[in-house]
């Protein structure tokens, strides 16, 4: 099969700077902004890194998984603070779900007998 | 104490013990440019050496440990041992010069028979000592009074750490080696080491665990500091990050763990013009345990001696070395990727 014919292919993370060869004043902005909230500040660059890597977890975004992954190893974290911070990210996704049960509650007590 | 050690690459005959295989394998690798193309477009080619400041020498292969990213491929089962008389020809050179530091490594440095004789007669010379520290090695039966030898001599210590937790550290290093390296550091913080106001410096020396370059330098120095206060009470003065160059086991991990290829064209796309003027080659003499004379400790190991007629410590001629011009291959591009890398750590 055309490997162009999958969605995801991981040699495109390489090519994330290709988005600002059109409106490239839209592109400076966002990638200035995004260089800044990962500056060490009253969170650590690691701790930072634990978070976004936690968040392409729960966004389930491929390229970020794989950019964060690097990217916490490099700010110091291990593979155990990695797995913490993924388990925190499905704790939150599952609570998340679980949490709107109550919602189906309350919608199946106001139609039930 | 380092448990489960492999054997060295020489012990095991190892295809990539040659260095002349290790330069070939990296040769083989699809990448942009070579590292003289990278510096001539940086404007910096040929590369000079600036003022000698500081003599490394390596007193010998001899470790107690077998970490999987060694680029000595040290170990228990090395024989190589810098000899006395080397050692003497070594402090007739620094005699006849200006230079202020000597950094000592190994191996293990301290498991060479002359270490003690050889950091006594170079502090009898007034030269500020730097002892490349494994740790472990001080936890040692014979060794364990060498923190007390080091704080009386005053004998800044450069220990290596790879992460401040124990997963990472063992991983790289071997199982026990992270606690026995707090064990060593409890001790050398307790005759004043890392207190700030002693004067005894100890420096901790991270490489990546793994295919990827280091962090920020000051934002894990900060983490460090933090961390192993918290956990262990422990306190150091600096951190130094050193990428980890794809020779000799580095390089046979790269290779068996799929990473080679990516890893150093990951390193020729890191190339920062700006780390050239601080690269370790340009400042620091390098001395092999036989006395020959290399760039780095890098070039040492892959036999690259210095592109000069003093080939040896033995006919040391500083002015005719000043003239030279430093060796270079693709190993080089991972002392300039990123924020580039040195016995000092970051340059950049």
């Amino acid at each position: 099969m055309d490997p162009r014919l999958h969605y995801f292919h991981c040699d495109d993370l390489q090519r994330f700077p290709e988005i600002g060869e059109n409106r490239g004043d839209l592109a400076k902005k966002f990638f200035d902004w995004y260089g800044a909230v990962f500056a060490d500040g009253a969170l650590s660059a690691r701790e930072k890194s634990l978070i976004a890597l936690a968040v392409a977890h729960a966004v389930q975004c491929p390229y970020c998984i794989e950019a964060y992954s690097t990217d916490a190893l490099r700010q110091g974290a291990d593979l155990d603070q990695m797995t913490e911070a993924v388990h925190v990210a499905a704790a939150i996704r599952g609570g998340s779900s679980l949490m709107h049960g109550v919602q189906m509650r309350n919608h199946a007590e106001r139609l039930g007998m | 104490m380092a448990r489960g050690t492999l054997p060295s690459l020489a012990a095991r005959g190892a295809p990539l013990s040659s260095p002349a295989a290790q330069l070939a394998r990296l040769r083989a690798v699809p990448i942009d440019r070579e590292f003289p193309e990278a510096l001539t477009r940086a404007g910096r080619w040929p590369l000079r050496p600036s003022r000698l400041e500081i003599l490394q020498i390596n007193v010998g292969k001899v470790c107690n440990q077998t970490c999987r990213h060694c680029h000595v491929d040290a170990g228990p089962d090395r024989t190589e041992s810098m000899s006395r008389e080397t050692m003497e020809q070594c402090l007739r050179a620094l005699a006849g010069t200006e230079i202020a530091t000597v950094d000592l490594t190994g191996g293990a440095p301290e498991l060479n028979p002359h270490f003690r004789w050889l950091v006594e007669e170079l502090r009898g010379l007034g030269l500020h000592v730097m002892d490349r520290c494994n740790l472990t090695v001080l936890q040692t039966a014979p060794h364990r009074d060498l923190v007390d030898f080091f704080a009386r001599h005053r004998v800044e210590v450069v220990a290596s750490l790879p992460h401040v937790r124990a997963l990472g550290t063992d991983r790289q290093r071997g199982e026990g080696v992270y606690e026995a390296s707090i064990a060593a550091l409890k001790r050398l913080n307790a005759v004043g080491y890392g207190d700030g106001r002693s004067g005894l410096r100890l420096v901790l020396v991270t490489n990546p665990v793994g295919a990827f370059l280091p962090g920020n330098q000051a934002s894990l120095e900060a983490e460090w500091k933090r961390e192993l206060f918290r956990v262990h009470g422990i306190r150091f003065d600096a951190l130094y990050t050193l990428a980890n160059l794809p020779i000799s086991r580095f390089l046979e991990w790269l290779e068996t763990s799929g990473n080679l290829e990516s890893y150093l064209q990951h390193l020729v796309q890191a190339f920062n013009p700006a780390t050239v003027p601080g690269l370790m080659c340009r400042n620091t003499l390098s001395v092999g345990w036989d006395g020959r004379l290399y760039d780095c400790d890098f070039n040492q190991m892959l036999e690259l001696g210095v592109d000069s007629p003093v080939g040896h410590i033995a006919r040391f001629d500083l002015a005719a070395l000043e003239q030279r011009e430093v060796r270079v291959a693709r190993h080089c591009f991972g002392c300039t990727a990123g924020a580039g890398s040195s016995c000092g750590g970051a340059v950049t």
